[in-house]
């Protein structure tokens, strides 16, 4: 792509102007057509990071709230309830982390199974099947997620664990589902890209299928899945309905997976509704998008770091 | 596919950009007409053919009431030049947007003065259309059905975690609360309880009535609170210091668990807005529609109260 | 030996992972089903909503649905396709492509509820465009976008170089190349894509609240003229779509049958997921094929 770039095309040398007029312009409106939708979207992005920005760091700033009593308080009144308001998040980022990574723990050998299956046990049928069932998996709306996990799946490990069925448990378990399709995409794209010189002399060497898969091909797309399962956990970070419905939402560290605790995510849109703009509470609500889109950030950097490893 | 490409794209961007001219224009139009309503409506003649829109945001526990009712309005004959619309949204939502302009009528659960600043709240009109109660409702097996006052703040203050402490079966407490902004849970705590609670840990935290509900219904040895339109036998209703809470407890002053559904406008109301709340206080609709959902009148309230909770007959 | 069984018995996890991800679904769509279809029928589809009367319908909310489907994609499509060929085939590599690039991925995994309320100060209030079709699409395409630039760009960059260079060795313009050669064979990808964006469309709830709003006006299926505050196809109406309509009944809704029209509601949504799929995929065959076509032709 490089290459082209460098080059414009037929402008200099052209011997045939009225032809080559029309490819002028033809080029110039493609590219400012083009040119336009780029900068809209940055226009937009840019927007979107301000708008969070300035309202997330009025609770600094505004509010003098200092940014390790944010991050690291473990006590949640923004109201003031119970003597001066306190706006420590720690146990909803501790909720976002462990519901996400549990998530990606649950998701994340069934995707890369799945994947293996459509790649290399069944090329054929195998993605036939598979392909369109992890699409729906990802059409389902999450409204619909929650009720599913809040009829079937709270019941059931109410009944199987102590406790009430509702906590992080719950909440990974919807979330690995709807993740799912995000990692198996991945890992499928990376499987199918594969040399087919790199199997072929694996198994001329007598080596089995599945020493193949183990010794070859997993190393090979190890840091492709890995994208997948970061991403997969980046989409489990910022999904909000279907875990709020399951999750409990006490603004507490649990003590067990299966008591009721909170995400980022799931509190901001549990209060924002109910909060007036520009209060203290609604600031501090902004602040914790502020907080989810940095870390967002972060595993996007991942990715990117992993796929540098995976371009040498 | 040759060059038509680019051009069709282009007219699709044209069309889009030209939409939403159109989009903007027709909603500032409508916004100068209906913001304040100070300069074209004023005039007695437009008295009869009242035209423009309402636009009410706000509770989402008191749309579907505010709904079913903007739809009679529009039926009226007098009345269909104007266009009402409900939303959602929050409580909070709804008093940020009346106080900022934004919407006509700010619908919350909520003295304003609870989530406004006292200077903005100052600026809004109380227009109170109905009286909501609630009741405290556990799952049917917790083997209760009545608790007082002191036993109810001892279970959401953590002091009780046992239902036989207070009567029932052996069965371990599950809190099932509303979030702390939620105008809902404001009004059980001040006249239920008496006092603002903390979340305790392990509690379940839910903003919806029908999720609460749901969970309660579901959840062996919960216990929580919901509005009386959402009661059935899905959940035990708990009695309150004895007193049952039915509407004629509620309105001779009996049966202390129950708030005011606000209509907040921003000063006095445009005519149009005016007479949608004239007509959401017209005893039609208090008797109709207002019961009909599980509402009490507030007229038929033998007791007032105001912001601060004093109660005066 | 050992080898073989352990062979044997990876490809046996591995076969009844997959079947299990499989069950997971079809369990899940039984269970949608099996607790909505019984309750669809014309009626349903077609009627409106009650607030406390049992009967109530999703006639005007399964409208609502297509046609934010459409107006969406009629704003997503030609931005996002245009984004992201700039992003694939004019943008230079550098340190700023590589940061919208990054941008692009964090806003697309953002939680809804909050781009919902930046559409309602924004778009809805600052904007005047008020809770309406039109706000609700921009919001969707806020979150649609990213997800449509990364696909077109992949798309395009994943076209065999060979073809490109033969294009630019016949003398055609760049932009050309881009339309007639990438295009058609960046087609499939993009499909693919436009069909993720749309499942969005259909299930986004939180965001919508904010924007298109929770409720829809009378409206008079007889009028279509687009201007009219009660016409169906008016974009500067307020709608509720039937995901927002789902959420609205599990959490408020005082009808008696309300968790069996919110059952029915997720029934036909799962199933107009299905439907558009299939739909998607055909078109874009039907699409690669004419394109292609057309290719040889000139």
């Amino acid at each position: 792509m490089k290459a082209i770039d460098e080059r414009p095309v037929g402008i200099a040398d052209n011997p045939r102007p009225g032809r080559f007029k029309k490819h002028h312009m033809e080029d110039f409106a493609g590219r400012s057509y083009t040119t336009i939708c780029a900068i809209l979207l940055i226009v937009i992005i840019l927007s979107i990071v301000y708008f969070v920005a300035s309202k997330g760091l009025a609770t600094f700033f505004k509010d003098g709230v200092s940014f390790s009593e944010f991050l690291f308080g473990s006590k949640w009144d923004p109201d003031g309830n119970h003597g001066e308001p306190q706006f420590g998040v720690m146990p909803f980022i501790f909720g976002s982390f462990a519901t996400s990574i549990l998530a990606a723990v649950i998701a994340s050998p069934l995707s890369i199974c799945a994947s293996l299956f459509m790649t290399e046990i069944v090329p054929g049928w195998g993605k036939k099947l598979l392909q369109p069932v992890i699409e729906l998996l990802a059409g389902i709306p999450s409204v619909v997620y929650g009720f599913v996990g809040l009829t079937v799946i709270v019941p059931a490990l109410r009944d199987m664990f102590p406790g009430q069925g509702i906590g992080i448990a719950a909440g990974s378990i919807v979330l690995s589902v709807m993740i799912l399709p995000t990692i198996t995409s991945i890992g499928t794209d990376a499987l199918s890209s594969l040399p087919r010189g790199l199997k072929e002399s694996s198994y001329a060497l007598g080596a089995t299928r599945w020493q193949t898969i183990y010794r070859v091909i997993l190393p090979t797309v190890l840091p492709s899945i890995l994208t997948g399962v970061v991403l997969g956990m980046a989409r489990a970070f910022g999904e909000a309905l279907a875990v709020q419905m399951v999750i409990g939402n006490a603004p507490h560290i649990p003590r067990s997976l299966f008591e009721s605790a909170s995400t980022l995510t799931s509190v901001i849109t549990l209060d924002m509704g109910n909060t007036v703009m520009g209060t203290a509470h609604s600031n501090a609500l902004w602040s914790m998008a502020l907080a989810l889109m940095f870390m967002t950030f972060i595993f996007v950097v991942i990715v990117r770091l992993l796929e540098r490893r995976n371009r040498i | 596919m040759k060059f038509k490409k680019p051009l069709l794209m282009f007219c699709t961007l044209v069309l889009v950009l030209m939409l939403a001219a159109c989009g903007s224009k027709n909603a500032s139009d409508s916004g100068s007409t209906t913001g304040s309503g100070t300069a074209t409506e004023d005039k007695p003649a437009a008295e009869e053919t009242l035209s423009g829109s309402v636009l009410a945001v706000g509770s989402t526990a008191l749309q579907p009431l505010v709904e079913q009712v903007a739809q009679k309005f529009m039926g009226e004959s007098q009345y269909s030049k104007i266009q009402v619309q409900v939303q959602g949204g929050g409580s909070g939502t709804g008093l940020t947007q009346v106080s900022g302009g934004q919407a006509n009528i700010g619908n919350s659960d909520v003295f304003a003065e609870e989530k406004l600043d006292a200077d903005k709240a100052k600026e809004l009109v109380d227009h109170q259309v109905a009286v909501v109660a609630m009741a405290a409702v556990t799952n049917p097996d917790a083997g209760v059905d009545s608790l007082t006052k002191q036993q109810l703040v001892d279970i959401f203050t953590g002091k009780v975690t046992n239902w036989k402490d207070v009567g029932g079966k052996d069965e371990k407490i599950v809190i099932v609360n509303r979030p702390a902004s939620s105008g809902t849970r404001a009004t059980f705590e001040k006249y239920a309880l008496g006092t603002k609670t903390e979340d305790l840990q392990g509690s379940i935290q839910e903003d919806s009535s029908g999720t609460v509900k749901k969970i309660i219904s579901e959840t062996p040895g919960a216990i929580g609170y919901l509005a009386l339109s959402y009661l059935d036998d899905k959940v035990k209703t708990l009695k309150y210091d004895g007193v049952e809470a039915t509407e004629e407890n509620v309105a001779s002053g009996k049966y202390p668990v129950w708030a005011y559904e606000h209509m907040y406008t921003k000063g006095e109301p445009a005519p149009e807005v005016k007479a949608f709340l004239d007509y959401m206080t017209s005893d039609a609709v208090q008797n109709g529609d207002v019961v009909e959902l599980g509402y009490i009148p507030a007229s038929k309230m033998e007791v007032k109260r105001d912001k601060d909770g004093n109660i005066t007959k | 030996m050992k080898a073989k069984a352990a062979d044997k018995i990876a490809t046996a996890i591995i076969v009844v992972f997959s079947l299990f991800i499989v069950a997971v679904l079809l369990g899940l769509l039984g269970f949608i089903l099996y607790r909505g279809l019984s309750h669809i029928s014309w009626h349903f589809l077609t009627s409106v909503p009650q607030t406390i009367r049992e009967g109530g319908g999703i006639g005007p909310q399964l409208f609502n649905s297509l046609f934010l489907l459409v107006l969406t994609l009629i704003i997503t499509i030609p931005l996002g396709l245009g984004a992201g060929i700039y992003m694939a085939e004019y943008a230079k590599p550098g340190k700023i492509t590589g940061a919208i690039r990054l941008v692009v991925e964090v806003l697309s995994s953002f939680p809804s509820i909050v781009v919902g309320l930046f559409g309602l100060l924004l778009i809805v209030n600052t904007f005047g465009f008020g809770f309406s079709l039109f706000s609700g699409a921009l919001v969707l395409t806020i979150f649609n976008l990213p997800l449509m630039v990364r696909i077109t760009e992949q798309a395009f960059r994943s076209v065999p170089k060979e073809q490109k260079e033969a294009g630019l060795a016949l003398g055609l313009s760049k932009w050309k190349i881009i339309t007639s050669v990438l295009f058609p064979v960046a087609l499939p990808s993009i499909v693919t894509g436009t069909v993720l964006a749309a499942g969005r469309v259909f299930g986004e709830a939180a965001a919508l609240l904010f924007t298109a709003g929770m409720s829809t006006p009378r409206l008079d299926f007889t009028n279509w003229n687009p201007l009219s505050p009660t016409s169906p196809i008016n974009p500067f109406r307020p709608a509720e779509t039937l995901a927002v309509h789902i959420w609205k009944i599990n959490s408020e809704g005082i009808a008696p049958d309300a968790a069996e029209i919110a059952a029915g509601a997720s029934a036909v949504l799962v199933i107009l997921v299905l439907v558009f799929n299939l739909f998607a995929r055909w078109f874009g065959n039907l699409l690669y094929k004419i394109m292609t076509a057309s290719k040889r032709m000139g």
